[in-house]
């Protein structure tokens, strides 16, 4: 089995999304990027995310596929589903706990992340963590990424009364305990009109010229 | 002529751009290649190693270069697809007349007569510098190099320039002032030693990605990041210390960081003493600057700024790094001395992990400003207006001094002067200014007097549409070359396809008009590798020495550091370059052990004093405007906004505001807003983000027409340098009026054509979707 893991880095992702672009120049998914990137809350960081399939040593989304069309291969990598079998029932997409399998009508088939199967197979990184230009995405040894890389990688993620430990490992900031995936935390800043103040990086500043209405009222 | 002979949709349908997703031969190639080329990504002046697959002289895909050793296999979004601007539909294939009634396809021979004739007439009629040439610095060194010699000799007028005069030009000229030369003072794996990294007005993770692994490196190792700009930029949102200056204000904070770092003794005497000259003017310049001062300007807590002077000032190691953010002022250069001058007081320069550097934005920024294609410059950083450099050049071609035209005037003077009637005709190559220079309304006006336009180009971009004769030209991966990356190093660009149609060559095309105006005894060139050699023994003993340096050292060694200069009597002697000798192994930091480049040996402080903005917000425009890129677009987009995947990611300009405004402005995200300033108003939505200055409104330039930030910019510019002040107006926001709206997204509407006979299954609408999120 590869001593090769694969690390997920969401501090360095810089959001500019090549790990999509090159992803969709894979042949056996052409045009189609089985990587995403997602803006946390665009009007109140650029902190972006990326996520691969994560490749569960027990997966979920082969548990509950209907037609045993998801297969893990030997040394860990959970495949996209096989396409003779895969029955396009989207189980797989509504079980996963972190939101990876995508189903796609054009096809009538679920396609993931295979960890680029076909490259890391023969001994190449997989195209998303070769391109990434901050390493957020970073493949290699664990024992590589400890010697030269601050962070704290975790493969063991609470879901419920469901733990779930994972081939490829999420990096979380030096000095944080545990993975805190309490969606209430997120909330406030949405929902509240004036939410977005208590974020703000500029709250120091005095108020501008422009505080006085009537200047830009005229203007309306 | 007036406008274009087309409807906009006309034009759309024929020249784009049309977004272009599926390689030659449709998907199904892309694992079926005759050959993996290496090479460079065209789209910025990091050039990352890439490989390009080739098939039926086509290019049909990427792949990783690994072994290269700037980025490794790394790429941004724009060098993945960067091999989608082959095979494009837009590609201009002939050349092209205007008419009344629309492009009419002539012949080479019947395009090239008309552009000699007009040059011949325009140049009888008015004298021969009433007829200009403007260029660009995604031209390889040799074109560069070419250009300069091609308008001194064959047009034989003095006014030529180049749109590294929008890029780099206050840096060049603030890194001569101090240390006598105008090169990133590091190889970026220097980066990785400093103890602190002082970044200000570049966004590193949207510009220059790569970049960004360098600094993680250093702080791997512990370093602390200083980030100063406006906005939150994505690498800023981890900084250790982030300084949200307001744009123009940046010597401010710089005299005053200074003026901490003299008043807390944290000054390397030593070397100040044995280095330097000029110190006691600056001790005094920045003897007021003090924090309280500078904040007040910048809007910066004065903490905050005697915190990031003591972490610059008391580490061991240190680099500052900057780009168009700092540069694009009417105090770019100052700004620039102002930086040197804090990594000379402290003497964090010339060692490893110690430097100042310039991001360069342009492919060939870096080279393409060496060797002769600004008005006032010669090969090998000479300058042309110094008697015993022109001595060299002029024995170099073979030409007496009266021969050679004497310094011209800056690519925006040039518009000023086409648009005040003095300058007639104009032969443009690689330069998009009706996108990319400040004010375009006025620069449109210039361009509809000229009395000829001539463009060489290979897409009909928006400058191109003003042209009476279009010459088809070629792609970076159609000409074989060098360029040279932002760190210095001189890299080999291969050409494994030839171009398309009728289209041509560059080098050939300006090599077939001198010999049509007679001058083609001085461009005997077979290839452009001749070009090179004679580039070599031009730039010999200037300050950017390429002597030493041949195309198969180059391809052995992944890329040589310039200075490279002679080592053998022989080789400082000859007229031939085939004596010249290529032992130097290059030179990947500067200034080690305190040897500048000015005639003294030191380097040299620069007073800096505090003065405004030229233009600056009042009651009438009471908001700051600044502009920048975004990472999937290069430059005018006149190569990007035609790469499909790379316009979904980002497809139209958005302005950022920070929600404090949006809330007086009641304007929420994707609102249509009108913007507008003094030259022009812009209609576009807007993005309501918490990561920008409450008092500024950002937008980036990459789009043409209604949708171009450069209609709000101003044509001020720097008095020694001559760069625009993109980065600093003063504008006035408002949601539009449903009329506004209309037009808006009318021209959202016409901005692109959707390529047609996509694969089926390609699902567009997803692909867009997931992009865009």
């Amino acid at each position: 089995m590869s001593d090769f893991r694969f690390f997920v880095d969401p501090i360095r992702c810089i959001g500019c999304k090549a790990c999509m672009q090159a992803c969709s120049e894979c042949d056996t998914h052409k045009g189609k990027s089985m990587i995403h990137l997602e803006y946390i809350e665009r009007g109140a960081s650029t902190q972006t995310a990326p996520m691969v399939c994560m490749h569960c040593d027990l997966p979920t989304c082969a548990a509950v596929c209907p037609a045993d069309a998801i297969k893990r291969t030997e040394d860990g990598v959970v495949q996209s589903s096989q396409a003779p079998r895969c029955i396009g029932c989207s189980n797989c997409v509504n079980a996963c706990p972190f939101g990876v399998p995508r189903y796609y009508p054009e096809i009538d088939q679920m396609l993931k992340c295979d960890m680029c199967y076909d490259r890391t197979s023969v001994g190449k990184k997989p195209m998303c963590a070769s391109v990434c230009p901050s390493e957020a995405l970073f493949y290699g040894t664990l024992e590589e990424f400890q010697s030269r890389r601050g962070g704290k990688p975790q493969n063991s993620f609470q879901f419920g009364a469901q733990t779930i430990t994972t081939k490829v490992f999420l990096v979380l900031p030096d000095g944080e305990m545990g993975l805190d995936m309490d969606v209430i935390s997120h909330m406030d800043a949405r929902f509240e009109p004036d939410a977005f103040d208590h974020l703000d990086p500029f709250a120091h500043l005095e108020l501008l010229p422009m505080e006085q209405p009537q200047t830009l009222r005229g203007r309306l | 002529m007036v406008k274009p002979p087309f409807s906009q949709e006309e034009f759309l349908d024929t020249y784009g751009p049309t977004l272009h997703y599926a390689p030659p031969g449709g998907f199904s190639s892309v694992e079926d290649y005759d050959a993996l080329v290496d090479t460079h990504c065209c789209f910025c002046g990091q050039q990352c190693g890439i490989k390009l697959k080739v098939k039926n002289n086509a290019i049909v895909g990427f792949e990783p270069r690994y072994d290269f050793p700037f980025n490794k296999g790394k790429l941004c979004p724009k060098g993945i697809k960067r091999y989608l601007q082959g095979s494009h539909p837009d590609r201009l294939l002939h050349p092209m007349r205007r008419t009344e009634h629309g492009y009419q396809q002539i012949t080479w021979d019947e395009a090239l007569s008309e552009t000699v004739t007009k040059i011949q007439e325009i140049q009888a009629k008015y004298g021969r510098n009433s007829f200009a040439m403007l260029s660009g610095v995604s031209l390889t060194n040799e074109k560069s190099y070419l250009v300069g010699k091609f308008a001194r000799l064959a047009l034989q007028t003095a006014n030529l320039d180049y749109n590294g005069r929008l890029c780099m030009v206050s840096a060049g000229a603030g890194n001569k002032k101090a240390y006598g030369i105008d090169r990133a003072s590091n190889h970026w794996e220097d980066i990785t030693e400093a103890k602190v990294i002082f970044i200000i007005g570049t966004n590193i993770a949207e510009c220059f990605p790569i970049t960004t692994d360098y600094i993680w490196r250093a702080r791997d190792k512990g370093a602390k990041i200083i980030y100063a700009d406006p906005r939150m930029v994505p690498m800023a949102r981890t900084a250790d210390l982030y300084l949200p200056l307001r744009c123009g204000s940046d010597s401010a904070l710089l005299m005053s960081m200074l003026h901490v770092i003299i008043r807390d003794g944290l000054t390397d005497e030593a070397f100040i003493e044995a280095h330097t000259t000029g110190f006691g003017d600056v001790r005094a310049a920045v003897a007021d600057a003090t924090p309280k001062w500078a904040a007040e300007i910048t809007g910066v807590p004065a903490a905050k700024i005697e915190q990031a002077a003591r972490w610059y000032g008391e580490a061991e190691t240190g680099m500052i790094l900057h780009a168009r953010g700092l540069e694009h002022q009417v105090k770019g250069v100052e700004n620039v001395m102002s930086c040197a001058n804090l990594a000379l007081a402290t003497g964090k320069i010339g060692k490893p992990g110690c430097g100042h550097s310039t991001i360069t934005g342009q492919g060939n920024g870096q080279g393409g400003r060496e060797h002769g294609h600004k008005c006032d410059q010669l090969p090998g950083n000479r300058d042309i207006t110094n008697p015993e450099h022109r001595k060299y050049i002029c024995e170099v071609w073979g030409i007496t001094d009266e021969e050679l035209p004497g310094k011209g005037i800056t690519a925006q003077e040039i518009l000023n002067e086409i648009h005040e009637g003095k300058i007639k005709g104009l032969l443009s190559i690689c330069f998009n200014p009706l996108v990319s220079l400040p004010d375009a309304n006025f620069n449109r006006e210039a361009l509809n007097k000229l009395e000829h336009y001539s463009v060489i180009d290979f897409f009909l971009s928006e400058t191109a549409q003003h042209a009476d004769i279009v010459l088809p030209g070629s792609l970076q991966e159609e000409d074989e070359g060098t360029t040279t990356s932002g760190e210095g190093r001189v890299i080999k660009i291969n050409a494994p396809v030839t171009p398309p149609g009728e289209a041509r060559r560059d080098w050939e095309i300006l090599l077939d008009i001198a010999g049509r105006l007679g001058r083609g005894k001085y461009f005997q060139f077979n290839n452009t590798q001749e070009i090179f050699n004679e580039l070599r023994l031009a730039s010999r003993g200037g300050t950017a020495d390429y002597s030493g340096i041949t195309w198969e050292k180059i391809v052995d060694t992944q890329g040589i550091f310039w200075p490279c200069p002679q080592t053998t009597d022989e080789g400082k002697v000859t007229m031939h370059s085939e004596h010249l000798d290529d032992r130097h192994p290059g030179t990947p930091r500067l200034y080690e052990g305190g040897k500048f480049y000015h005639p003294d040996g030191k380097a040299h402080f620069n007073a800096v004093n505090w003065r405004e903005s030229a233009e600056v917000v009042d009651d009438e425009y009471p908001i700051w405007f600044t502009t920048g890129r975004v990472v999937s677009q290069y430059l005018s987009g006149s190569q990007t906004r035609r790469i499909g995947p790379l316009v979904d990611q980002f497809p139209h300009p958005k302005l950022e505001l920070h929600p404090r405004m949006a809330k007086q402005l009641k304007i929420k995200t994707d609102d249509w807003v009108t913007i507008q300033t003094r030259r022009g108003e812009v209609i576009i939505q807007a993005n309501v983000v918490n990561t920008i200055r409450p008092d500024t409104v950002f937008m980036a330039y990459h789009w043409g027409g209604k949708q171009s930030a450069n209609l709000l910019t101003q044509r001020a510019l720097d008095p020694i340098s001559k760069i625009p002040e993109y980065k600093v107006s003063a504008c006035r926001v408002r949601l539009a009026s449903p009329e506004e709206q209309a037009e808006g997204e009318r021209t959202q509407f016409l901005s692109s054509r959707t390529e047609k006979n996509l694969p089926a299954g390609y699902n567009l609408a997803e692909r867009r979707k997931e992009l865009r999120r």
